[in-house]
């Protein structure tokens, strides 16, 4: 009950640091014209001639790459730099709660951003007849792997104090879980590596999951796997978080 | 009632912290003090749950603060060094989420953010967003954050750091108030502070507690202690040799002489007291004692005396 109030406290505020600064509207405004621009332009939505919407997921592993450490980078680093972390953690916080809040804030705002592109199915249904299960699936699966690329920007962001190095943390790590499954690294390691190694590499990666629930797959697994990304990532943050040295 | 067993504080190969044991009871205006680097806002960090402890333990009320840190800081209210703050937000906002925190919502804690409002002074600058507040309201804001719970226990690192004349009396003012029934344990470099609002002053260095004690009686322990300084009506070289020749005098000063009134300055062996020797002497010639001063000693004597001595050793070894 306290934990719930406590990530409930840090959650609100988190929250309302992000539209405090200019930097909520110019996220979501970047986000809204680089996702319109990758599926009108450089997909060709309309030329496609089908009601569905895979060439707007397409590009969100990438538009997530960049965009998602923006939003992440500031949740640690900047407690530490300001020293606001030692007042948070004597205030009888514990890193979980605010871990776990500061985590429901920034993945909040992300499926907000997320959701705010609805003009975009929107289009696809008074074009034609797109199968909503899978639109819906489809969604689903991004707010997941943005949930991931921020959990992996959450941990890179208690690393450090510095919010350029933990953008640049979490860019590292968000392009390797992505090449991790992408076909041209697949295929890549296949010519050399035992069959097993290439299929665990690829289960590790973003890609086999994402694209699997794109197509309106929803297996149990591909939950699993982004839960367990997540999770172990915010396992790893607490284990920075605990080990204190007062700097 | 807190207490402090065989603290140490390792930082790699240094020891910040080297086996400090205290105890505080309830009452008491603890403070603490140190030059630069001693290790004061390391131990204090400790006490309030934030860093481990290498080794040796920590009991607030009774409860293990390694142990159980969530709930040993529902006891402590806890003003870090350097007042950090969430810039963005406003003054009572903040306050709003320490007290939501702190587990009161609706009217109480309404209620409790006005009333800290209130007994720091920050009502006017309630909307206001903490980056724009001057240093002596930022620290105002940092205090008022840990009253908000009312706790037993109050750790303050130089609570009073940067605040002007009036400010810094308002602090002192606030913390005499709440002494009676709380533990308040502040840090600070402002002597006379010391001796103003505490009951108790524990002096480290190099992180090792080097004294400990009421205020007046470490002033013992300086140089000046019992220093006597006499007016008398007297002939000048007469004065200054019975005066002399008390036993417990090591030596007499003469400080001005006009009139036929001279001013002298004893100094004691052994800071032992002069007054009634010296009111026998000059009764026995016959001499008006017109004013007589006995000097209590200064902290800032002390202070120096015990946190210098390990350096002058180590030099000259
Ligand atoms: N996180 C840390 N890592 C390494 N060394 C540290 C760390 N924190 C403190 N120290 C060292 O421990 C010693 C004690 O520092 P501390 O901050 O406790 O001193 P202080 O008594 O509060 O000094 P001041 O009066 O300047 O505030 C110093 O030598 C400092 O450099
Ligand atoms: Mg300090």
């Amino acid at each position: 009950m306290e934990a719930i109030r406590h990530s409930a406290a840090v959650a609100k505020r988190e929250w309302k640091a992000y539209f405090h600064s200019p930097v909520a509207y110019i996220f979501i405004i970047i986000f809204l014209a680089l996702a319109g621009f990758f599926t009108f332009s450089v997909g060709s939505f309309y030329e496609a001639g089908q009601a569905d919407l895979r060439v707007f997921f397409f590009w969100h592993p990438w538009l997530y790459l960049i965009l998602v450490p923006a939003v992440a980078m500031r949740l640690w680093a900047e407690e530490r730099r300001m020293g606001t972390m030692e007042l948070l953690f004597t205030l009888s916080v514990t890193p979980m709660q605010a871990i776990a809040g500061k985590m429901a804030a920034a993945w909040g705002f992300l499926c907000l951003a997320l959701a705010l592109t609805f003009p975009i199915p929107l289009t696809a249904g008074w074009l034609g007849n797109p199968d909503w299960g899978v639109v819906a699936s489809g969604y689903l699966s991004s707010a997941l792997l943005a949930g991931a690329y921020l959990a992996v920007g959450l941990f890179t962001s208690a690393l450090t104090r510095n919010q350029v190095i933990s953008f640049v943390l979490a860019v590292v790590g968000g392009l390797f879980l992505i090449l991790a499954g992408y076909e041209p690294v697949t295929t890549l390691l296949s010519q050399w590596a035992p069959r097993w190694l290439v299929d665990g590499v690829a289960a590790a990666g973003f890609m086999t999951h994402f694209q699997a629930m794109q197509r309106g797959v929803l297996d149990l697994r591909n939950f699993v796997y982004f839960a367990s990304v997540i999770g172990f990532m915010l396992f790893l943050t607490q284990l920075v978080l605990n080990n204190r040295s007062g700097r | 009632m807190i207490k402090v067993e065989h603290l140490v504080k390792r930082f790699g190969l240094r020891k910040a912290v080297d086996d400090i044991s205290f105890e505080v009871e309830k009452g008491t205006v603890l403070g603490f003090l140190g030059p630069n680097g001693a290790g004061k806002t390391t131990t204090i960090r400790m006490m309030a749950g934030y860093l481990p402890a290498t080794s040796g333990r920590i009991w607030v009320n009774g409860i293990d603060v390694n142990e159980d840190p969530v709930r040993a800081q529902r006891q402590i209210g806890y003003m870090p060094e350097n007042t950090p703050l969430y810039d963005e937000m406003t003054a009572g906002g903040f306050l709003e989420f320490v007290a939501e925190i702190r587990g009161f919502r609706g009217a109480e804690r309404s209620r409790r953010v006005d009333e800290v409002l209130d007994s720091c002074m920050l009502g006017s600058v309630r909307h206001q967003p903490i980056e724009t507040l001057s240093k002596g309201y930022r620290r105002r804001t940092c205090l008022a954050q840990t009253l908000i719970h009312d706790p037993p226990v109050l750790l303050l690192d130089e609570p009073t750091e940067g605040l002007d004349p009036n400010q810094k009396q308002v602090v002192r003012d606030m913390i005499e108030r709440m002494a009676k029934d709380k533990i308040i344990m502040l840090s600070t470099h402002v002597l006379e502070e010391v001796e103003a609002v505490c009951s108790r002053a524990m002096i480290i260095s190099e992180g090792r507690l080097k004294a400990d004690g009421a205020p007046a009686e470490l002033k013992k322990r300086s140089a000046s202690y019992n220093v006597l300084t006499v007016e008398v009506l007297a002939p000048a070289e007469e004065a200054a040799k019975v005066f002399g020749a008390i036993p417990d005098v090591e030596r007499v000063e003469p400080v001005t002489e006009a009139g036929g009134k001279q001013v002298l300055r004893l100094i004691p062996k052994d800071r032992q007291s002069l007054a009634v020797g010296v009111i026998e002497a000059a009764a026995r010639h016959k001499w008006m004692v017109v004013g007589m001063r006995s000097d209590s000693g200064r902290l800032d004597e002390v202070f120096r005396q015990i946190t210098t001595t390990d350096d002058v050793i180590r030099r000259s070894a």
